[in-house]
């Protein structure tokens, strides 16, 4: 609290900028994501079991098959997802110079859109027999 | 970033020691923090040995007994004496607590640590800078907000509503459960921590008061509200049994119930 201006007075800091009237939408994406991977973790994990000792081209069948490509896509969006608002929090957190915070927040994001992209491809790539 | 080691100039050293008067038969050591704005040294651990035998049960007994008979520089708040002023506010044996409600033998064995609020700005020794956390409680505009014109007698509500407001109107405001929360630590400037927000709930939950909604707006917020991560130090240290974090549980809920 040390940066506060002692020309101002405690109320005109404790306000500051107001409500960004903004955060709620955050907070349930951030829970629903949750829930979902709740699920597919679930999912992912059985899958993941059942393809113990298989092959190679066994695994790749596996993952051709049009109920497991949906589910694993959704899987690694939902994952990427959760994990971006996940880290954006703990940056809000921790991160308060101006520049290294916006740096890192967009890192984060770009990193986990291309990684989404990178992984889906991957599976869609299997799935459609390229 | 946040800071996660003092500066040099906080860095606690080693203090005085009082010894126990002699005779004394039932002793127990006092480790009190000190720092004097005006000398320009350290902050220091002082340690007060009191003859229990001789005092009075609670740790603001002991806080009262120093400084009226061994050390008069000690300086702290206090007033009432029975937990309803929240002026004693301090972190006792590791946990905010009040000094007059917190009794002697229920310390941990040892010395009993006395330090002041946890990260808060120090005005000297045991008494904090509040300033801070008192603006951001008038922030959230804490009385009746109406527009009706009011009734010829009072304000009439049901026993259901009344009983919504209990756990929540007994808050003294002592900051105990702010202090304790490493979100408020971290970013005290514009979170408004568990006190404040559990105060913010008491209005937006009285069945009275009729600007809900804008109390709500003005709490929806990454920072002023969003911050809360459900660790619980809050409701953990609370003196008076109270629970801010269901408070802001509940919130939350309705930030998400007038979406839906």
């Amino acid at each position: 609290m040390s940066g506060f201006d002692r020309f101002r007075t405690p109320l005109k800091n404790a306000r500051g900028l107001g409500s960004a009237k903004d955060g709620v939408h955050h907070f349930v994406v951030q829970r629903a994501t949750a829930v979902a991977l709740f699920f597919l973790g679930l999912y992912f994990v059985g899958l993941a079991i059942s393809l113990i000792g298989a092959d190679y081209a066994a695994a790749r069948a596996a993952v051709a098959h049009p109920f497991n490509a949906v589910l694993l896509i959704a899987f690694l969006v939902t994952s990427f997802w959760h994990a971006q608002l996940g880290l954006q929090v703990i940056i809000e957190d921790y991160v308060h110079a101006p520049i290294l915070a916006i740096t890192s927040q967009l890192a984060v994001r770009f990193v986990c859109v291309l990684a989404t992209l990178a992984s889906v491809l991957a599976v869609l790539r299997i799935a459609l027999g390229a | 970033m946040a800071k996660f080691s003092l500066p040099k100039n906080s860095k606690i050293q080693p203090g005085k020691h009082f010894a126990a008067p002699a005779g004394a038969k039932n002793v127990r050591a006092f480790r009190i923090y000190r720092w004097n704005p005006d000398d320009g040294q350290n902050p220091r651990v002082d340690t007060y040995e009191l003859d229990l035998a001789a005092c009075g049960p609670m740790v603001l007994d002991a806080l009262i007994k120093i400084k009226n008979e061994v050390d008069p520089t000690l300086t702290f708040r206090r007033s009432c004496r029975e937990g309803i002023c929240g002026s004693c506010a301090m972190n006792i044996d590791g946990t905010n607590t009040l000094a007059c409600t917190k009794a002697i033998e229920d310390c941990a064995s040892g010395d009993v640590k006395i330090y002041p609020l946890p990260h808060m700005a120090v005005v000297k020794d045991l008494v904090p800078d509040m300033t801070h956390f008192y603006a951001q409680y008038a922030s959230i505009k804490p009385w009746l907000r109406t527009q009706s014109a009011p009734p010829p007698k009072e304000r009439l509500q049901s026993k259901d509503d009344r009983a919504r407001l209990d756990g929540l109107y007994e808050c003294i405001l002592c900051a105990c459960c702010s202090t304790s929360c490493p979100s408020y630590w971290w970013n005290g400037e514009r979170y408004l921590g568990p006190a404040i927000l559990l105060q913010a709930y008491r209005w937006i939950v009285d069945s009275r008061d009729e600007d809900t909604g804008a109390r709500l707006d003005d709490l929806e917020d990454p920072f002023k509200l969003y911050r809360c991560h459900t660790i619980m130090n809050c409701a953990r240290t609370c003196p008076k049994g109270l629970n801010p974090a269901k408070a802001i549980a509940e919130i939350k809920k309705l930030m998400v119930e007038r979406r839906a």
